[in-house]
């Protein structure tokens, strides 16, 4: 049994009916209890709930404050290498596009390592291109123990591995897993995925819960929110974290809701993800599961990240490059834009101005210890 | 009014734990400290970082008796670990262990708990296990060498008050421990249920960190700590239809 078995009954759903059929006493029913049903997600997500979003948002934002508290967790990004072998109509790193493909060398990790460390940031995420033999998992691995200097906690966001490879690297001292699906629609993903072994669907679907049997301490999923019907992709990511959840309960599973952004091609998404949209949609993650993390990343402006804050966000990245090397060198090509360029500092200023405590430091692996 | 409450050698005169984990600044630490009287505080040893600018131990007043939690352990093993790193960097001998496998409620493993107590006992920590109200477990605990145990209210962070509140009463009368009620007491009046039931202790981090005025919801619960107190030695506590010993109507019957 896998998620793909859920996700088979999920697709049947008829959508355009549903989003139609709910009315507020739904949400408001939804809004009044502790554990919420598939249908209530739906709600959550219908057009019904549009007139209630400050309701929810109340809801949200007090369920946010019990379980975590004033705090928000801080982590950058750290992209290693920019070769990939795949062509998906949305990204710079994708095959077709020409451009010097680099990948750091052990020197350089450390470089950028000692970079980003000075901002005080604790927490990182290293990302690489999909290409198994410019960065295999034992590139990765390397890559790891020396960040392990510099951050007690290390996660990744690289192409599907098989549970082996996952367990090998948690061996090595990576604890996070992040594998966004991008598109749960299956023909949409066809679409999308043009050429290389991304084109499988379910290897890709079946990731995070390899990561999960690897035993990874947190494992992070999400949708490229405007790929396709936006209410569809935000309610199979959720059903996808549940599962997990209810499969993994020793793994923390968690969400993230980026929204596409221009890039080097031509590609414009189809589904337009509104600011209220988005809203909607992190509020429904937040009540359908009140304990997971909620990440934000530099792809939202800042005005609009400054007010998200509020809503059911745990975690933020800041000081953001998705260049390779960008923390320590110029001339990376980007992986896609981002928005929100303010420093470490600036969001530090800005996340205590709200009455929230930047938190660098949330986790310590303890490997190292007998 | 003389009402010492000794653990783990330290005589303390207050009966309300706090924690650390949740306020909106650490600056307010030490603020909430006084406000609540508090003497012991809890820190996740995941947060402390030597190196950062803003380590929350800095903040933290030196009277205060540190109570070094190993939250994020899921196994007896890290647990250990946990805490002897944390007796490393220095921030004492009292360990509260947390070990959770659990992360849709957050709810204990007791047995991975006991493990850990039992070993750590055996090493010289104040050991002070935090776990799901079972008596057969809490007996198990002390005999692993645990200096209290600290049973929870409701779930941790869901301010749902004292839901385990008929096994809490069990533990406080059938386990010869000081009982720390842990997690779950979200307004002052349950605390002072808690100790009304004749609980030792309280801990409570969310109800103060996230009250609008922390500072003043501290001082509440402060109050609300030493009247139940107060109430129970005065004999206000449940009266146990068990603890009459002898049947004066049926003493006849010899
Ligand atoms: S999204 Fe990932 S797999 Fe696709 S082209 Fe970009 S880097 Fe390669």
């Amino acid at each position: 049994m896998s998620f793909y078995e859920s996700l088979a009954r999920l697709e049947q759903l008829p959508y355009e009916s549903l989003w139609q059929q709910f009315q507020v006493e739904d949400v408001k029913r939804a809004l009044c209890k502790d554990r919420l049903e598939e249908s209530d997600l739906l709600a959550l997500l219908s057009p019904a709930a549009e007139p209630c979003l400050e309701e929810i948002a109340r809801r949200a934002q007090r369920l946010t404050r019990t379980h975590f508290g004033h705090v928000m967790q801080l982590f950058t990004p750290m992209y290693l290498a920019d070769f990939c072998v795949n062509h998906c109509t949305y990204c710079s790193f994708s095959s077709i596009y020409d451009f010097p493909r680099k990948r750091l060398t052990p020197e350089e990790v450390r470089q950028e390592a000692v970079a980003i460390a000075s901002t005080g940031l604790r927490h990182l995420l290293v990302l690489t291109g999909e290409s198994r033999s410019e960065s295999p998992a034992s590139y990765v691995k390397e890559c790891v123990e020396i960040l392990h200097e510099y951050f007690p906690s290390v996660s990744i966001e690289v192409n599907p591995l098989s549970t082996a490879e996952y367990r090998e690297l948690r061996e090595a001292g990576v604890d996070g897993l992040t594998l966004y699906q991008e598109v749960y629609h299956q023909e949409t993903y066809r679409k999308l995925h043009v050429k290389g072994p991304k084109r499988v669907f379910r290897n890709r679907l079946d990731a995070p819960e390899r990561g999960c049997q690897a035993g990874f301490r947190s494992v992070n999923i999400g949708a490229l929110l405007g790929m396709y019907d936006w209410r569809q992709e935000a309610f199979m990511t959720a059903m996808h974290a549940r599962y997990l959840q209810d499969k993994y309960p020793e793994c923390e599973i968690g969400l993230s809701a980026p929204r596409f952004r221009p890039y080097l091609g031509e590609f414009n998404p189809n589904s337009d993800v509104t600011d209220r949209a988005l809203v909607q949609i992190i509020l429904a993650y937040r009540l359908f599961l009140p304990r997971s993390g909620i990440t934000l990343s530099t792809r939202e402006p800042a005005p609009l990240r400054n007010h998200l804050i509020h809503l059911g966000i745990t975690k933020m990245s800041a000081g953001v490059s998705t260049e390779v090397g960008g923390h320590s060198q110029d001339g990376g090509t980007p992986q896609f834009e981002i928005s929100d360029e303010r420093s470490v500092e600036e969001i530090t200023d800005m996340l205590k101005a709200n009455g929230l405590q930047p938190v660098f430091k949330d986790w310590d692996l303890l490997r190292l210890q007998a | 009014m003389l009402d010492p409450f000794v653990i783990g050698g330290i005589t303390l005169s207050s009966r309300l734990f706090i924690g650390t984990g949740k306020y909106s600044r650490n600056t307010l630490i030490p603020e909430v400290v006084a406000s609540s009287g508090s003497q012991v505080i809890t820190v996740a040893l995941r947060r402390v970082d030597p190196e950062s600018r803003d380590n929350i131990v800095s903040h933290i007043p030196p009277h205060m008796t540190l109570l070094p939690n190993t939250s994020g352990a899921r196994t007896a093993g890290e647990a250990v670990r946990i805490a002897r790193l944390a007796r490393a960097a220095g921030l004492g001998n009292w360990v509260k262990i947390e070990v959770i496998n659990d992360q849709k409620y957050l709810l204990p493993d007791n047995l991975e708990t006991i493990r850990a107590t039992e070993i750590l006992a055996a090493e010289g920590f104040v050991v002070l296990p935090y776990m799901s109200p079972d008596l057969s477990a809490a007996i198990r605990m002390k005999e692993a060498g645990a200096a209290a145990i600290m049973p929870l209210g409701s779930p941790i962070g869901s301010n749902r008050g004292l839901r385990t509140k008929e096994l809490l009463r069990i533990l406080i009368s059938e386990v010869d421990l000081p009982v720390i009620v842990d997690a779950g007491i979200g307004r002052p009046s349950e605390a002072a249920e808690a100790m009304e039931l004749g609980a030792s202790a309280v801990l409570l981090n969310t109800a103060i960190a996230t009250a609008r005025d922390p500072l003043l919801m501290a001082e509440a619960f402060r109050e609300a700590v030493s009247s139940g107190r107060k109430a129970y030695l005065a004999g206000l506590g449940p009266v146990e239809e068990t603890a009459v010993a002898s049947s004066p109507l049926t003493g006849f019957l010899k």
